[in-house]
């Protein structure tokens, strides 16, 4: 038998994301959607359809009876959906990546960490908001220590859904998290703003890190330019504002000199309006980190099939 | 869950020490606030508003850093206030329910929940925990220039029902005329006004938070914001002292003793203010514009880091639609405007 050319995937949550993430992942060679799962008829589904794609409303149920069965599946529903899903995943053998906020397994942010966890049975997308500044703050913090973090997330209104919208801590506290544990910062902090203007703002972060007065800025500006070509590799409107801005050490910044970086996010507009880069960021990051799973996984068959 | 019973005709709600703290830089010492209270506990302030400028969990690179940690000064303000009942401000978005557990726990007695005046939905979770506190609510819907009156009482109504005891018309930007402020008053009235009361917080921006306090009584508002010396962001806040001398004379009965007041602004406050509030060219840019107040101060620092005009950076905030809490944007906007040649 010849090894597979694409690994088979799933959709679990057809809403705007899971639609959204379907438009980025019909793209890949390396991951083939063959199952969009939801729990009642809807738009999605039917897309779905539309596009060829099995599309079930009877769940992960459904799903697990499916043959073949996916290796990696893509969740969007909620995080009580996913805590419910999960166990179920990682019994049957199937890789998941989760949009939710559930936060079960290790929180990833492709060209960061990744690598550490690109066999983990279930990984963490962090939020929105993580997935634009930890990049930069991980771009600082791998030449000169990071003391503080603080990153400012602008979306419009029109983007920030119910979910979102009844637990606004959860960005808070996990993106906060986020910056230190993975963004390679002591101490995170971060703060989301709306903005309803029309019309809509297309999704703006600042990242502050507080940086030793003498640090190398030459090579941290060079490091923050890599990181934003990594990130433009799958997000093509990731973008710096302006040249990363140095300030001089001030007293209540503990003598600390700071480095602060301006991006503006705009997505791709596959499915979800362009001005929603937040959304779309998180769909670009997961179908990257399916892609990344699925060469992987492809590369191991390979190396079974020559032994 | 029911409103609280009024002890008089309006309930005065004192600010100096928080929306105050944009106008110190947040560097208000502990002495400082403790003095401030004991003022204005003992010249019968109802309510004392103690926090960073941008609520609790505020002090960051982006607001500024607080001098004093906040928990520090909401205890000390506790231990002074013999009468007042010690409110904090939090932002959904920047501050947590974490904070305001802290808060709580440090003698917090209300909190006042903050959201832009479209987006009244990301409060239920913090009016939530604060009535499972036991604290008493307040609601702002931030920047109500920039939103209708029919549409500032259907947010209104999500806070109401997400158990805020007062929603505010809260005029962060001082831009309201006083026919828009009447408009306000009155769509909020109309909506919550039987489980309710209604507030209003002003800014001096077009030096309307007095006059459009006065117009907020007649329309039944009941919970009206003040700082001494009219410390607060922008051109400041409405005078309390001024407050307290018009409903005086206009016969409304706010509880308070009007000479302590005064004499609370003058030998307080006065010696400790690094300026006047005043309506400077920058300050009347943001009522004229609809900015947010407590841009200022940022907007200067900004002006002066990149050699353009702070008016001009404020002017473009306000083209942009920036709301409370983009701060950073200031400097985006400032780094623009140099690159596109604007001098100072």
């Amino acid at each position: 038998m010849s090894p597979a050319t694409a690994v088979p995937a799933a959709i679990v949550g057809p809403g705007n994301i899971g639609t959204d993430l379907l438009a980025k992942l019909e793209r890949s060679a390396l991951v083939d959607v063959k199952y969009v799962v939801g729990v009642v008829e809807s738009d999605g589904l039917a897309r779905a359809r539309e596009k060829g794609i099995a599309a079930s409303a009877e769940g992960v149920d459904w799903l697990l009876r499916q043959d073949p069965l996916p290796e990696i599946v893509f969740e969007a529903t909620s995080a009580k959906a996913h805590i419910a899903n999960a166990p179920r995943y990682a019994e049957a053998g199937i890789q998941a990546v989760d949009l939710t906020p559930a936060h079960l397994g290790p929180m990833v942010c492709p060209p960061v960490n990744l690598r550490d966890h690109i066999d983990a049975p279930n990984v963490s997308m962090i939020t929105c908001g993580g997935q634009a500044t930890i990049p930069m703050v991980y771009a600082v913090s791998r030449v000169t220590p990071v003391p503080y973090a603080e990153i400012v997330a602008s979306v419009a209104s029109r983007s920030a859904g119910p979910g979102t919208r009844a637990n606004i801590d959860e960005f808070t506290h996990t993106t906060s998290r986020a910056v230190a544990e993975v963004g390679g910062a002591q101490r995170g902090k971060a703060i989301i703003i709306l903005n309803p203007v029309e019309p809509p703002i297309i999704m703006r972060d600042t990242v502050f890190c507080m940086i030793a007065p003498d640090a190398d800025r030459d090579r941290i500006t060079a490091s923050i330019h890599e990181m934003v070509a990594e990130v433009q590799q799958y997000v093509p409107g990731y973008t710096l504002r302006a040249e990363p801005q140095y300030d001089e050490p001030r007293e209540n910044w503990g003598g600390n000199a700071r480095v602060a970086m301006f991006l503006e996010v705009k997505g791709n507009g596959d499915y979800l309006p362009p001005y929603a880069g937040n959304l779309d960021i998180m769909t670009a990051a997961a179908a990257r980190v399916g892609e990344l799973m699925a060469a992987r996984k492809l590369e191991a068959e390979q190396q079974e099939v020559q032994a | 869950m029911s409103r609280p019973e009024l002890a008089h005709d309006v309930r005065l709600i004192d600010t100096t020490l928080r929306d105050g703290s944009h106008a110190m830089a947040h560097q208000f010492t502990e002495q400082q606030v403790r003095d401030t209270v004991r003022a204005l506990d003992a010249a019968g302030v109802e309510v004392i508003e103690v926090s960073h400028g941008d609520g609790i969990g505020g002090s960051s690179f982006n607001y500024g850093f607080s001098h004093t940690d906040e928990m520090k000064l909401i205890a000390a303000a506790r231990e002074e206030a013999k009468q007042a009942r010690i409110a904090v401000l939090l932002v959904p978005g920047i501050g947590t329910v974490e904070d305001l557990k802290r808060a709580h726990d440090a003698g917090a007695d209300m909190v006042r929940v903050a959201t832009h005046c479209t987006e009244a939905d990301i409060s239920p979770q913090h009016f939530g925990a604060a009535r499972d506190l036991g604290m008493e609510t307040v609601g702002f819907l931030m920047m109500a220039h920039r939103t209708s009156p029919e549409e500032l009482a259907k947010q209104a109504r999500i806070m109401v029902d997400a158990g805020c005891q007062a929603p505010y018309c809260t005029d962060s930007a001082g831009a309201l005329l006083m026919h828009e402020a009447k408009a306000r008053f009155e769509a909020l009235v109309a909506e919550v006004g039987d489980e309710a009361w209604v507030g209003y917080h002003g800014h001096q921006n077009l030096s309307f938070g007095v006059a459009n306090s006065v117009i907020a009584y007649e329309c039944g508002v009941r919970y009206i914001d003040g700082s001494l010396c009219a410390l607060g962001a922008g051109a400041g806040n409405s005078p309390t002292e001024v407050l307290a001398a018009v409903f005086d004379r206009l016969g409304v009965d706010t509880g308070v003793d009007v000479m302590a007041l005064f004499n609370a602004a003058e030998d307080v406050v006065r010696p400790y203010l690094p300026r006047w509030p005043k309506m400077d060219r920058n300050a009347v840019v943001q009522g004229w514009a609809g900015v947010y107040s407590s841009f200022l101060l940022h907007a200067e620092t900004a002006a002066e880091r990149y050699k353009v005009p702070a008016h001009a950076i404020l002017r473009r905030c306000g083209e942009i639609g920036l709301v409370g809490g983009q701060e950073d944007m200031i400097i985006d906007v400032a780094i623009q405007l140099a690159a596109e040649g604007v001098e100072a």
